[in-house]
């Protein structure tokens, strides 16, 4: 039985006051499970980015609940989100956002850093994490030295390394090219089999449909529709990654 | 180990140019301080330095006293008065004033203060001779002066003669490293000869070194002294010492420019080092985001901008303190040297600290307002 990592119930999300007042989300309601990859594809503007940043505790709802592992988010301070994404969430950008003074290993212990392990463990985390991507025989190199699949990858093991139960990405093939988008897919989709984590990610890209468990349609801040792996995904599994 | 320090070191050290004008600018402001903290010890010291080098238990001297160069006459019969008082050895007589000295063959006159007392008993004569003797004072006309002034007072070597207030001088001992704060040298001369020399008649003096028996209760003797002497005031030697250096350095206003300018050099460092962390700190404003966005707590980035302004601090501060090392050794024969003690280099190291941490206050005000969702912007 899959277990329940991150729940929204009517979340509601409102920028800007007055006049200038703009409604991204409204009454969202979204159970995402371990084990399962969910894609979020909507046009621009349609409050993918706004989703992400409230699931992601980065943005407070102005409505609703939202849940990480039963942990309700309403109410916490800066510091308690912050704490909540360090425990909970790992994120990969579009753009990668690794420290291009810091090496591929320790990009990805940075994860670890910041939640104050420093020990000779989290060397050893570290250096897993990159296995798991590929990327060993990169440890030692600097981000401008590697591929932008390559950074890419880094940014997923430094994801991962912390044992976050909820992954949620960013648009991680956009900056890709096809060959490079496809290899990404394929380490997230693995990443995504494990039962205790949730895989939540937000695209234009319809070369990985394929790979996910679940789609979501986001329109006007609304999830205008919601489609499992089964008879209705099977139109977008004939999708082929023009690898 | 945490990656606080790598991330500070390797974010400085990533853009050299930037990290060259913090550098340049803690050092300009250190040595600025330095210099400035330096002279003033230096002039602190050398006010101070005929009291120190004085064989006193209290002094005598004019009522309203400024300092040593400066005083009034005493009235004369202080001196019979001390000696009546139970437990006082000794009240030596002790003569200063401003005087012309002129160069040998009619040459050009230049200011010296005359320091006269008698050369038959201790008080204050003149220390590290290095020609002559101090009694060789006693010889008609003798005076001493200090090598470093032979240029300056036209003087070729010890037996050198010259005026002094149209009187004759005989250069009879010379001494080493007796310098004067100002441009105006001492000259050491017997009582007699001094009083001659200023114009002070016989049995009156502008001091009385007074020594006691080290049986005496200086407290006692101290009040009674006061209590016999209601026109003149009697000091301990760290007092005249403390009312000296009051006047040389805040009264004439000498010292609150050195001080001034040291914190000029203070305010100017904070400003370039808050400069150069603030911009530093914007250019990798997307990395702090990118911290925030991974979990990490407020006080995990401010550690890293502390860290990028204490590296920043101890490069700085090495570069300076080098630089300073150079600078008291060149200046360790000039008129007012360079003084660097242990203390103030320790005093130094936390002032660049506490300069770098201030100025690292814009920076964090930049990052703790950071918003992580700025990850999400392209």
């Amino acid at each position: 039985m899959t277990k329940t990592m991150i729940e929204a119930t009517d979340v509601a999300m409102a920028l800007g006051e007055g006049p200038g007042r703009v409604d991204a989300l409204k009454g969202i309601n979204l159970s995402l499970a371990g084990g399962e990859l969910t894609l979020l594809m909507g046009p621009s503007g349609s409050g993918k980015t706004t989703l992400l940043s409230v699931l992601g505790c980065m943005l407070s709802p102005t409505g609703g609940i939202v849940q990480i592992r039963g942990r309700s988010t309403t109410g916490l301070d800066s510091e308690q989100l912050a704490e909540l994404r360090r425990d909970n969430v790992g994120f990969v950008f579009q753009s990668y956002h690794l420290f291009p003074t810091l090496t591929a290993a320790e990009n990805v212990r940075l994860a670890l850093d910041v939640r104050g392990e420093h020990s000779p463990l989290a060397r050893v985390k570290a250096a897993k994490a990159l296995a798991t991507v590929g990327l060993s025989h990169k440890a030692n190199a600097f981000p401008r030295a590697l591929s932008g699949g390559e950074q890419q990858r880094v940014a997923v093991a430094r994801a991962i390394v912390g044992d976050a139960s909820v992954i949620l990405a960013d648009e991680p093939t956009a900056a890709l090219d096809s060959e490079n988008g496809h290899a990404v897919m394929t380490v997230l989709a693995e990443i995504a089999k494990d039962p205790a984590r949730a895989m939540f990610i937000v695209t234009h890209d319809p070369r990985i449909m394929p790979f996910a468990d679940r789609i979501l349609r986001i329109e006007d801040g609304r999830i205008v529709s919601d489609q499992r792996r089964g008879a209705s995904l099977s139109a977008v599994r004939t999708l082929k990654y023009a690898s | 180990m945490t990656l606080i320090l790598t991330l500070a070191s390797r974010n400085l050290f990533h853009d050299r140019v930037r990290l060259i004008a913090t550098i340049v600018g803690i050092v300009f402001s250190i040595v600025l301080v330095t210099v400035q903290l330096g002279v003033f010890l230096s002039f602190e010291r050398m006010v101070t330095t005929m009291i120190d080098h004085a064989e006193a238990d209290f002094w005598i001297v004019p009522a309203e006293t400024k300092s040593f160069e400066g005083s009034a006459l005493l009235a004369g019969r202080e001196r019979l008065q001390a000696l009546s008082v139970d437990g006082v050895t000794q009240a030596i007589p002790v003569v200063v004033g401003y005087a012309s000295w002129r160069k040998p063959n009619a040459g050009a006159s230049t200011p010296v203060l005359v320091v006269g007392a008698p050369t038959t008993s201790a008080g204050l004569q003149p220390w590290n001779v290095v020609e002559g003797s101090v009694d060789d004072l006693s010889m008609p006309d003798g005076v001493a002066i200090d090598r470093s002034y032979f240029e300056q007072l036209g003087i070729a070597q010890i037996r050198g003669r010259a005026e002094i207030n149209n009187q004759k001088a005989r250069v009879v001992a010379v001494t080493n490293g007796i310098r004067s704060f100002t441009t105006t040298p001492h000259v050491f001369a017997s009582l007699e000869r001094a009083r001659t020399y200023l114009g002070v008649p016989p049995n009156r003096a502008n001091y009385y070194i007074v020594r006691i028996s080290p049986n005496a209760n200086a407290a006692v003797v101290r009040s009674q002294l006061a209590a016999s002497l209601p026109d003149a005031e009697v000091l301990t030697s760290e007092e005249f010492r403390h009312r000296t250096r009051v006047f040389w350095l805040f009264d004439t206003g000498a010292g609150a420019a050195l001080l001034g300018s040291a914190i000029l050099g203070i305010i100017v460092g904070t400003i370039i080092v808050a400069q150069t962390l603030y911009s530093s700190t914007k250019d990798h404003l997307k990395e702090f985001a990118t911290l925030r966005a991974i979990g990490s707590s407020r006080m995990y980035i401010l550690k890293v901008i502390l860290a990028q302004a204490l590296i920043s601090a101890v490069v700085g501060f090495s570069i300076a303190a080098s630089i300073d090392l150079a600078l008291v050794k060149m200046t360790a024969d000039a008129a007012l040297p360079i003084v660097m003690t242990l203390e103030l280099t320790a005093g130094l190291f936390g002032l660049t600290v506490m300069m770098c941490a201030i100025a690292a206050v814009s920076a964090i005000r930049v990052v703790t307002r950071i918003d992580p969702v700025l990850v999400f912007a392209q």
